[in-house]
């Protein structure tokens, strides 16, 4: 089962390392994990994602509990909740035909077009992991010239919040 | 007023309590060295080798109670503690190893005796710091010491970059510390220990396995009254030796890999399992596919993660052995219900049948010394009162059976790690923090080797231990392995070209013994522990080559399927 671990980590030097430390020490796989400051600055808000049968990921929680500057975790997968995750992908747009398709394509996955020169357009969209899966999948493979991935980030649904 | 880091870090040391601290001098530290020069209050103990001062002071952790510890330099001398850091870490002992550190201004210059510590204790302690700002120090030596104590004890390092110990601030004890991330739960939850007294309660045939916890958590009182309240079976990993008394009708002995028949049966066989402060080590498990699989299990941890991660249980609780076990036995007596006493009866007759086939029993006839009767004529020389730190090996599991600990805090061994070389130096912190008491330490030809160089050291300090070292010139428990596993191809577990343990132990100024004959094994330890009181004792037992650890069960195999001798 895939979950997303939401973690609120005390924002210092080394914290990230603990927890990817944590993960190849005991064998655990990170398919992606964000991770950036929140409101108070002293506390990072991570975001994991991984898989896993439920001891694993029982066990997984726990381990990250135990390190001494992770202050709180949340498995969102457990509640409703919302994952984003953002891609920002250069692709190749010379003459008409071809930057007007490029275009359509971005309009149907509700992306931006946030730079734009003679032989490229670089979109930006966001969305859960499977739609930017879905509108690479939908583009001529021989256009990308780079795509960047976030990771995904994720928040509960309603009054349900991870915070101190 | 203004104090250096260095000098910080000594007042913090004695204000905290510690009068013991073991390491070894170099670059990064100098400063911190020289503060300790002016000052006889914190007394620093000089070792040969950085391992060793982690030893020591995992020794002195477990003799006490009290956190070990260690002052080293950068480099090499940071990265020689780290088979300490990860022994103590693996069996959850508190210590707190303070590491040099190249100057700040040159972190990350692969500068001199750099390494980045940090990094490389990161898998294998509780928790570590760098302290960049001096005005840091005191705090973070505070929560160093507040982490490695609480919750499930392990060891902290704090790595001290050279010029944080020369620059100046003002220095108040932090009396306090909290830490919003860091609560450690003690309190079991109540609704899960009145599952779990109920249970107990209607067991037929229950079985307490109790660990190195109820040590660590000095609760071997509370062990001592709920096992008697309810006349259940007790059996010890080999940390949790001591715990409760090995002299007890109700123990079974220790379980696992070399436990005893009856301890290893009863678990087969049992249907309701209280793991109390054990932690489910492959070593005790055998193959955890066939492991008591009649039994509900409940489970009394500190630490979480510990709870169904080898073994799944019915009725965790997480809290402290000592909160747990008082609040459970408050129930049980309040309730004013006891055991089913008929189901009882008949569960020790099964027990004691086990017991019958005296699985610990050897020749006592050969003419050759048997490891077991050395560790036997010990216990009886010493009243079963000596402090017994012990190396790695077929030594360490002969002592587990045959030294039979009646007190808590008295077996000291790297059950974890299983670090060779551990003995001696343990021994020695063991001594310091108990300097009237007789502290032996077991070891073979191999383990010994491994931090021989600490016979300095002794000498240095006159620490009298006696060294039983049971010498059968093979890495023995290699060899049993080899022998069993390996149709005899002994590769490289003989041991060649020994040194003379007698004129090597005085050459270090010590007493040199050699024992080749049955006859004279108890003599010789009355004369160590007589004559030669006030000394260092390297006995050399020249032990029977082909002994072998019995009973044992196989790696995958299940507990009641052993190897009986």
């Amino acid at each position: 089962m895939r979950h997303i671990i939401s973690i609120l980590i005390e924002n210092e030097a080394g914290a990230l390392s603990r927890v990817a430390g944590l993960f190849s020490a005991r064998g655990y796989n990170i398919e992606s994990l964000t991770v950036a400051p929140t409101e108070d600055a002293s506390l990072s808000r991570m975001t994991l994602v991984t898989r896993g049968s439920d001891d694993i990921i029982e066990q997984i929680t726990k381990q990250l509990n135990k390190l001494i500057d992770v202050v709180k975790l949340m498995d969102l997968t457990e509640g409703p909740h919302i994952e984003r995750e953002m891609m920002l992908i250069k692709l190749r747009a010379v003459g008409g035909d071809q930057r007007d398709e490029v275009k359509r394509m971005a309009d149907i996955f509700r992306g931006r077009i946030i730079d734009v020169t003679d032989t490229t357009y670089t979109i930006e969209v966001t969305g859960d992991s499977t739609k930017l899966d879905a509108f690479i999948q939908a583009l001529d493979k021989s256009l990308i010239l780079e795509t960047v991935r976030s990771g995904v980030m994720g928040i509960s649904r309603g009054e349900k919040a991870l915070r101190i | 007023m203004e104090l250096t880091g260095a000098e910080i870090v000594v007042r913090f040391l004695h204000d905290e309590g510690v009068e013991h601290l073991f390491g070894y001098p170099g670059g990064a530290v100098l400063h911190i060295y020289d503060a300790l020069y002016r000052q006889d209050k914190v007394k620093h103990i000089l070792v040969r080798h950085e391992q060793a001062a982690t030893h020591a002071a995992d020794g002195y952790a477990r003799s006490t109670g009290k956190p070990g510890v260690v002052l080293v330099t950068s480099g090499p001398g940071a990265t020689n503690a780290v088979t300490g850091i990860a022994t103590a870490y693996m069996d959850s002992i508190p210590m707190v190893v303070l590491t040099g550190q190249v100057p700040t201004s040159l972190i990350g210059n692969d500068a001199f005796q750099e390494v980045d510590a940090v990094g490389i204790t990161r898998p294998c302690v509780k928790h570590n710091f760098l302290v960049k700002d001096v005005k840091d120090l005191a705090i973070t030596l505070k929560k160093a010491f507040y982490i490695a104590q609480t919750g499930r004890p392990g060891p902290v390092v704090v790595d001290i970059p050279k010029d944080v110990t020369a620059n100046r601030t003002k220095y108040v004890f932090p009396k306090t510390v909290s830490m919003r991330s860091y609560n450690p739960v003690v309190k079991g939850h109540t609704g899960q220990i009145k599952r779990a007294v109920g249970m107990i309660l209607g067991a037929k045939r229950p079985m307490l396995y109790t660990g190195g916890g109820v040590v660590l958590n000095d609760a071997s009182r509370q062990l001592v009254e709920f096992a008697r309240l309810l006349g259940y079976p007790v059996t010890n990993t080999s940390m949790g030796l001591g715990g409760y008394p090995a002299s007890d009708k109700q123990f079974v002995g220790m379980l696992g890999m070399h436990g005893t028949y009856e301890a290893n049966m009863a678990m087969s066989h049992c249907d309701v399992l209280v793991a109390i402060g054990a932690r489910f080590d492959d070593r005790v498990t055998g193959n955890v596919q066939k492991f008591c699989p009649h039994a509900k299990i409940i489970h009394i941890d500190i630490d979480p993660s510990s709870i169904s991660k080898n073994v799944k249980v019915d009725v965790p609780i997480v809290g402290s052995v000592e909160h747990v076990l008082k609040d459970m036995l408050k129930l049980i007596k309040d309730s004013g219900e006891v055991p089913d006493g008929e189901a009882l009866a008949k569960w020790w007759t099964q027990i004691d049948e086990w017991r019958a086939k005296e699985c610990l029993k050897y020749d006592k006839s050969s003419e050759l010394i048997k490891p077991q009767y050395v560790l036997e004529t010990l216990h009886k020389i010493t009243k079963g009162d000596a402090f017994v730190c012990s190396d790695v090996g077929q030594h360490q599991m002969w002592t587990a059976q045959f030294y039979r600990f009646d007190k808590p805090r008295r077996w000291i061994n790297s059950g974890g790690l299983g670090t060779m070389g551990f003995g001696l130096p343990a021994a020695m912190g063991v001594q310091f923090a108990h300097p009237k008491a007789s502290v032996v330490c077991v070891t073979g030809e191999g383990s010994i080797q491994m931090n021989i160089q600490e016979l300095s050291t002794c000498l240095q300090y006159g620490l009298p231990i006696k060294i039983i070292c049971l010498n059968n010139r093979f890495l023995g428990m290699v060899r049993q392995w080899q022998e069993f596993f390996y149709d005899k191809r002994y590769s490289h577990s003989y041991m060649e070209s020994l040194p003379d343990f007698v004129k090597l132990a005085e050459a270090y100024g010590h007493v040199g013994m050699q024992i080749d004959k049955p006859a004279d094994v108890e003599a010789a330890l009355k004369e160590a522990f007589t004559k030669h009181k006030n000394r260092l004792v390297f006995m050399n037992f020249l032990t029977d080559q082909t002994e072998n650890v019995y009973p044992m069960v196989p790696a995958g195999a299940g507990l009641d399927e052993m190897i009986l001798v």
